[in-house]
């Protein structure tokens, strides 16, 4: 995943100087698209089956099995206030690491690896929602979307 | 760094480890030979192969140390606390250079000659020097400052130190090189006794050459005496140790062990549950296909995985006492700095837990113990001042509890301080000032678990150097463990570590339960019931809550549904269900599940860390068919339906002090007529049935055989014709060892309910009426019955009469204190029918502690003879304070004489009563029940 030959990005613009370019893998979640930076990305898998875990905080869609390892799924929408029910058909996930466990983002689809100028990163906009706000580290403005660059540290710290 | 090398640094790290431990037992048994012999051994062995391997700074200061310990050996010596300082200083020598060997690969730079003099003169016998030598140079004495140190030296070493070390050094080498090939041809790891005789003659020799040059003639002829001495004692010694050298070679011999790296072990750890994992896989394959080809290949794989699972894992088990070799010695530094009195007790050594583990938890323990020591413990004067003995305890205790292993630590110190962890908290601005006035005492003693907190007012150099208890406490839950922390004032503190067994594999029933599935735990598991309305056993709802009616007990259930708030279809009492009976510590409670499938070997793996705030789940795994599974944690359910059993110290005493006013469970029942009677539940031993054709008549008693004894048999109203045969439920009474049994007609239920006597009653054996359960019930005086049974079951036989009850019109609050259970149950209901709001305490310093907490009391009845304090004792220490200093108090004892009564009177007590003599009690009760009226 890592290794990558390097094409140019539509919106290379700002994609001056050497290593202040970000790869992010991009996913959707309610037609909103967000970014995770890619080196924090494991895996991303379809959809399997869950286990769910009663009495579990409601952002925790349930346990499932990761050749042999068990990780956490967690239900994305919720977790970042998003109301409406799952996409059906087949839902994706992305599997991060977070403090030495793995967890499953469940995600309605998973995009494309975008490469992307540091630079080109743009403060929170204080119309952003303020859930989101917390939750995100910054956004960019792509041609046709806005990415909303999530912390994986931020989104998997929740207290209820 | 070569094979050698570190053979020799692992070997010799493990040496200096038992070294401590050995020294300290040392110091304390001066006359033992065998422990003596042992740390010379070791001494000697790790002087004998650095000398081979050519590391002289090391072998010089071992020898050093040797020469001091043959001296100790013949007697010519007397071991003190200084001596052992100097040798342990000796140690800590010899680590700090292996430490730094193990760093670089070579010997640091340095000069131990001031140490080496230090021993030198106390094998000479100059013991002066020694004594304050220690403190003349502090690297030695503190294990902390060591890099520090190790940089110093070099500016203390140059010069002419260095050569000298050499020429010393390299001789010895030579005659090692020889020595240690020796052993190794003969297979042998340790040096015997007559091999150390032998080195030592020839040492004596080389040092007699060589010495004068480095040392000058006086320092020569002393070393040259003293090792003549020692050799001498050890000539003496040999022909009488020679067995138990020889033994010893046997075992050296025979103790076959080879080093594994621990990544080989982890590795093969992984590998082994994986195979499990597959083993189970497959065997849910081939499950329900008898005639498969691949059943008994498959069952003989699964046999030979089982055994290969159980072999690794006795590689990964130890002793948890491994983790605890280094404390003795901490603690007994800690004691020689401080000036304090420690004794270290560590139970439960022995209990086996991961090794992975026990790496773990091996820093954050020896933290505790070391902050319990420091910080917990009071210095000698504080501690007499308070009235506790001198020397303070800290007490590790380790035991397995339902897949967990617990570790106590303990001190019997001051307690934390609450107002100062509050003042500091708001001083460090951890919690606001108004969070800190909602939060009660146990609130705040959590706070200490918080980062960047530290409770010593000075840093010691022993605690509080920045490493705080929020870094245990991190550690700890690291592996899924759990840190809790009891603390009275004064009386100590306890930390309970509970660590699970996580990454083992253990047996799991498997349960489902809503549609999903659930693991619980074999170990707990004690039998399964099938529940159906139309069945064998039936669930019943007594006071709202569900029960299952099990061989005469009343078995507490939990609906699995409710507990984990899944959907359940069909009520608990009208459907088919199991019963997953389990027990924690002594609770048996009943847990309710829609399905149980077989049982599978499952490899615990932790819940994810959002997960852990969740009580009911120890682990969770991956079953055979690739599924997840939550683990149950059976402890947890017990804590859920308040049946804690790992309740600590402050919670038990809560639970045993329960007032009179509270829900008691009776035990509802007819016997002789038509009208309920009922006794508390707590009172019954056991409820039994019992054939009536086997009851015997003996001395004018009806009497049956029961546990190995002769029950005696009383009833209630007419009696029963025992010639008819059938049989008739039983409730057995016991006290001590002895059993007596009230026969029934019928036992009706068993009802909780607030104990409200109406009506007094008239009549003989009856206490009075209560309305139980909407109905009239006669509360039995069972006291009344059981003499019947025994006339001296409150001791020595008395004429016994019941009489009337005096009625008290206010409600007055009295406190009963007595080691009997059985009294207490008995005597509570009486006295709540004279109107007295009840709190019973099991021992005095529950009863003190309970002063402590701020309950008042009006009246104290107490008990004399019981363990730990007495009554007279407890007289005395209720006397001496304040809260209750006032409160009049009653002896009630079994035993009772002149003298018992003056001292009772001297202590304290307005009157000494006997227990047998209910009556008379009664009247003391009135007597002073009026003077308080008078007071008031």
């Amino acid at each position: 995943m890592t290794a990558k030959p390097r094409e140019p990005q539509p919106r290379s613009a700002a994609a001056v100087g050497c290593g202040t370019e970000i790869e992010y893998l991009s996913f959707f979640v309610d037609g909103q698209m967000f970014g995770l930076p890619l080196l924090s990305v494991q895996d991303v898998l379809d959809a399997r089956t869950l286990t769910p875990i009663p009495l579990a905080p409601p952002e925790v869609a349930g346990a499932l099995n990761l050749r042999g390892r068990i990780i956490t799924a967690i239900n994305t929408r919720r977790r970042l206030g998003l109301g409406g029910a799952a996409v059906e058909g087949r839902r994706m996930s992305v599997v991060v690491e977070h403090e030495g466990e793995l967890y499953n983002l469940i995600v309605d689809r998973v995009g494309d690896v975008l490469h992307l100028s540091v630079e080109d990163c743009e403060e929170n906009p204080a119309t952003l929602d303020p859930m989101w706000r917390d939750l995100s580290t910054g956004i960019y403005r792509l041609e046709n979307n806005l990415l909303v660059v999530l912390d994986v540290n931020k989104l998997l710290t929740f207290t209820t | 760094m070569d094979d050698l090398m570190r053979d020799f640094l692992a070997e010799t790290t493990e040496s200096l480890s038992i070294l401590d431990l050995e020294l300290v037992k040392f110091e304390k048994t001066p006359d033992d030979a065998d422990i003596l012999m042992n740390i010379f051994r070791l001494v000697h062995t790790i002087k004998g192969t650095c000398g081979f391997l050519g590391l002289s700074r090391l072998e010089r200061v071992a020898h050093a140390g040797e020469d001091v310990l043959g001296r100790f050996r013949d007697g010519a010596l007397q071991p003190n606390a200084a001596a052992v300082s100097l040798i342990l200083a000796c140690i800590d020598r010899i680590r700090e250079i292996i430490a730094a060997l193990e760093d670089t690969g070579s010997e640091p730079a340095g000069s131990d000659e001031v140490l080496i003099e230090q021993l030198r003169a106390l094998a000479a016998g100059d013991a002066v020097i020694p004594a304050a030598a220690p403190s003349a140079e502090p690297a030695v004495a503190t294990p902390a400052p060591q890099a520090e140190h190790l940089e110093a030296a070099p500016t203390e070493g140059g010069g002419a130190a260095a050569p000298l070390m050499a020429e010393a050094g390299y001789p010895m080498a030579a005659e090692m090189v020889a020595e240690v090939e020796a052993a190794l041809a003969a297979g042998q790891k340790a040096a015997s006794e007559a091999e150390i005789l032998a080195d030592c003659r020839s040492e004596a020799e080389t040092a007699d050459m060589e010495r004068p040059d480095d040392y000058g003639v006086a320092a020569a002829e002393e070393t040259a005496a003293s090792a003549a001495a020692a050799y001498t004692g050890l000539d003496r010694r040999t022909g009488s140790d020679r067995r138990s050298g020889d033994d010893r070679r046997d075992t050296a011999a025979s103790a076959q062990s080879i080093r594994v790296s621990v990544d080989v072990l982890e590795t093969l750890m992984t590998m082994v549950s994986e195979l499990v994992l597959t083993r189970n896989n497959l065997l849910q394959m081939v499950r329900g296909r008898d005639d498969s080809e691949f059943a008994e290949p498959l069952q003989r794989l699964s046999l030979i995985t089982t055994d290969l699972q159980e072999g690794v894992m006795k590689t990964r088990m130890q002793p948890v006492g491994n983790a605890w070799g280094k404390l003795p010695r901490i603690v007994r530094d800690l004691a020689m700095e401080t000036g304090k009195k420690l004794d270290l007790q560590m139970i439960g050594a022995e209990t086996e837990l991961d090794r992975q583990v026990l790496e773990l938890i091996k820093d954050p323990l020896t933290h505790m113990v070391r902050n319990s020591a420091d910080h917990g413990v009071e210095m000698p004067e504080e501690r007499i001042r308070a009235g506790k003995p001198e020397t303070g305890t800290v007490t590790l205790r380790a035991f397995h509890e339902g897949g967990h292993i617990i570790i106590e630590v303990s001190d019997d110190g001051r307690g934390l301080n609450t107002r100062k962890i509050r003042r500091k908290a708001a001083d460090l601005g951890l919690v606001s000032e108004a969070e800190l006035e909602s939060m009660s005492d146990a609130q705040v003693q959590q706070l200490i678990f918080r980062p960047g907190f530290s409770t010593a007012e000075k840093v010691t150099n022993v605690s509080g150097r920045g490493v705080g208890m929020d870094v245990v406490k991190t550690n700890i839950e690291k592996i899924g463990g759990t840190v809790e922390l009891k603390s009275t004032s004064g009386k100590g503190s306890v930390f309970t570590i509970k660590i699970p067994l996580t990454l083992a594999i253990v047996s799991a029933l498997i349960v489902e339960c809503g549609g999903e599935r659930f693991a619980v735990p074999q170990l707990s598991v004690r039998e399964l019931v099938r529940v159906s309305p139309s069945g064998e056993h039936s669930v019943e709802v007594i006071n709202d809550s569900p029960v299952l009616r099990l061989r005469n007990s009343l078995l507490p259930l939990v609906s699995l549904h409710g507990l984990l708030k899944l959907e359940q279809s069909r009520k608990i009492t009208d459907g088919d269900f199991f019963v997953v009976v389990t027990q924690v510590g002594a609770q048996n409670f009943g847990v309710v599940v829609d399905q149980v499938f077989d049982t599978e070997e499952i490899v615990v793996k932790p819940v994810a860390r959002m997960l852990r705030k969740i009580p009911f789940y120890s682990g969770n795994t991956i079953l055979g068919d690739g599924r997840v599974i939550m683990i149950l944690d059976p402890n947890g359910i017990a804590t859920a339906i308040g049946q804690a059993t790992l309740a600590s110290a402050a919670e038990e005493v809560e639970a045993v002090a329960h007032h009179s006013d509270q829900r008691a469970s009776l035990i509802v029942f007819r016997a002789g007529d038509e009208e309920r009677k009922a006794v508390p539940m707590a009172l019954v031993a056991r409820l039994e049935s019992i054939d009536l054709a086997s009851v015997e008549r003996a001395n004018d008693r009806h009497v049956v055989q029961y546990r190995g004894r002769l029950m005696p048999l009383v009833h209630l109203g007419s009696e029963p014709d025992w010639s008819s045969g059938g049989t008739r439920s039983v409730l057995v009474f016991s006290d001590q060892d002895r059993y007596a049994g009230v026969v029934v007609d019928e036992i009706i239920d068993i009802i909780e309910e607030r104990l409200e006597v109406g009506l007094s009653s008239e009549r003989q054996g009856i206490l009075g009426t209560a309305v139980i359960n909407g109905k009239a019930t006669d509360l039995v005086d069972i006291a009344y019955h059981l003499t019947r049974a025994f006339s001296d079951w409150f001791g020595p036989a008395e004429d016994m009469s019941t009489s009337r009850h005096p009625e008290i019109s206010r409600s007055r609050r009295l406190l009963l204190v007595d080691d009997s259970p059985f009294f207490l149950n008995l005597l509570t209901p009486q006295l709540a029918v004279m109107g007295f709001e009840v709190t019973t305490a099991e021992s005095a310093e529950q009863a003190l502690s309970l002063r402590d907490r701020g309950v008042r009391v009006d009246l104290i009845i107490s008990d004399i003879e019981m363990p730990g304090m007495n009554g007279f004792e407890f007289a005395q220490a209720v006397l001496s304070d304040g809260r209750w200093g006032q409160v009049p108090m009653i002896a009630l004892s079994s035993h009772v004489t002149k003298a018992y009564r003056e001292r009772g009177k001297q202590a304290g007590f307005l009157d000494y009563v006997p227990k047998s003599r209910r009556e008379e009690l009664l009247r003391v009760l009135n007597q002073t029940l009026e003077g308080l009226g008078e007071a008031a």
